[in-house]
């Protein structure tokens, strides 16, 4: 599924320019090395972080794009970036079991 | 001890919420036939600490006692460690002491929190639900 | 401790030592004072953000102090908190009320805690918080409950 479409149907609130890519799979965690070591190419990446860190991460992985979830604004820093390296940045009053949960819905399945 | 918050009417006994899992309970199993009508994914305890109802599950992705002292401050009934990774054993005695049900799941915590939504557990509110924004 | 203990004119004290870096131990405290709390029949939600406040502080001195203490006052009409530590004292005390201002280490995060909303969660479970702290020597926080 393109991931525009991903944030029409989850209403998700965009931070920058949406990149046109396809949406591979979900990444739910908090956890920066799990990420790393465990999300795959295209994934969408939910968490509650709002530090600069995630987009690295979502940099060297070349992920769709970072879905921050409860309702949590990100860093200036973190924005600038995103702009910066385009990766698709995304924030919802969702947490992050719903917006997975929503994510799961419409057939999104997980990386493993 | 809190009242029920059945906003998700039925809701799902924990016994249910490991089979969907396909989970193994580690902890007080006998107290699998407790109700639960929310859940919230999160491995960020002060978050967890803010948004978290009484009586909801817990999955996450860390192990540590603290997971079980976040659990017993919010009196969470059952904690669901995703991609099966077990705590240690002064861990699980933790829990066991304060009567919190422990699973391992096999999936990750994004499989794990899809299953259980798309199976009518609701999540808890976040900051801005919260305040009604 | 039975329900009722506490009446008019009575009042409950007990302090609680906390180490600074031992997150073995981290939480005892304020699971100790969860317990009193329930034993002597304070209302549930109260003792819940009780114990959430001053676990998130008993939190902040496991991971930035030399070690602590936390103290539970309670009697009819309030549940006081403090948390007294010896440590590095907090620089800018408003900036860290910032949700999202975190100085914790990388280490801590994993462990799930140092996302910055420690004392923001304090903030939103009590009814007063005070924070007193100097540079180099320790940090003071008193968290004020109305126990109605």
């Amino acid at each position: 599924m393109k991931l525009e479409i991903v944030a029409q149907k989850l209403n998700l609130k965009q931070i920058n320019e949406i990149a046109q890519v396809e949406v591979s799979s979900g990444y739910a965690s908090d956890l920066l090395s799990d990420v790393l070591a465990r999300a795959k190419n295209g994934a969408l990446w939910v968490t509650n972080h709002k530090h600069t860190n995630i987009i690295g991460v979502a940099v060297m992985l070349n992920l769709a794009g970072v879905i921050i979830a409860g309702g949590v604004e990100p860093d200036a820093g973190t924005v600038e970036k995103a702009k910066e390296e385009k990766i698709s940045l995304f924030t919802t009053d969702l947490t992050l079991y719903e917006v997975v949960g929503r994510m799961y819905e419409l057939g999104i399945r997980g990386c493993c | 001890m809190n009242a029920e918050i059945l906003d998700a009417p039925g809701g799902l006994t924990l016994n249910d919420v490991c089979e969907r899992l396909s989970g193994e309970i580690i902890c007080r199993a006998e107290l699998c036939d407790q109700i639960v009508t929310s859940a919230c994914g999160c491995d960020l305890m002060s978050d967890v600490l803010a948004f978290t109802r009484p009586g909801s599950v817990l999955l996450t992705g860390l192990t540590n006692s603290q997971v079980i002292r976040t659990a017993e401050m919010l009196d969470l009934k059952a904690v669901v460690f995703v991609r099966s990774k077990k705590p240690d054993e002064r861990t699980i005695k933790m829990a066991e002491s304060l009567q919190i049900v422990l699973i391992l799941s096999p999936y990750p915590l994004y499989e794990s929190c899809g299953i259980l939504y798309n199976a009518g557990l609701s999540g808890c509110q976040s900051r801005n639900q919260a305040v009604g924004a | 401790m039975e329900v009722g203990d506490v009446d008019a004119g009575t009042s409950l004290h007990y302090s609680f030592e906390v180490q600074g870096g031992d997150f073995g131990k981290a939480g005892d405290a304020s699971s100790k004072v969860k317990r009193i709390l329930q034993q002597i029949g304070a209302d549930p939600e109260i003792v819940r953000r009780v114990a959430v406040a001053c676990y998130e502080a008993e939190m902040n001195v496991v991971i930035h102090a030399h070690r602590g203490t936390v103290t539970l006052d309670a009697d009819l009409k309030y549940i006081t908190i403090t948390i007294e530590d010896v440590g590095p004292g907090i620089e800018d005390v408003e900036m860290a009320m910032e949700p999202g201002f975190s100085t914790a280490p990388d280490s801590v995060r994993e462990m799930g805690f140092g996302a910055g909303m420690g004392l923001p969660n304090m903030k939103n479970c009590s009814n007063e918080l005070h924070i007193e702290s100097t540079k180099d020597v320790g940090t003071i926080v008193r968290m004020i409950f109305e126990n109605a």
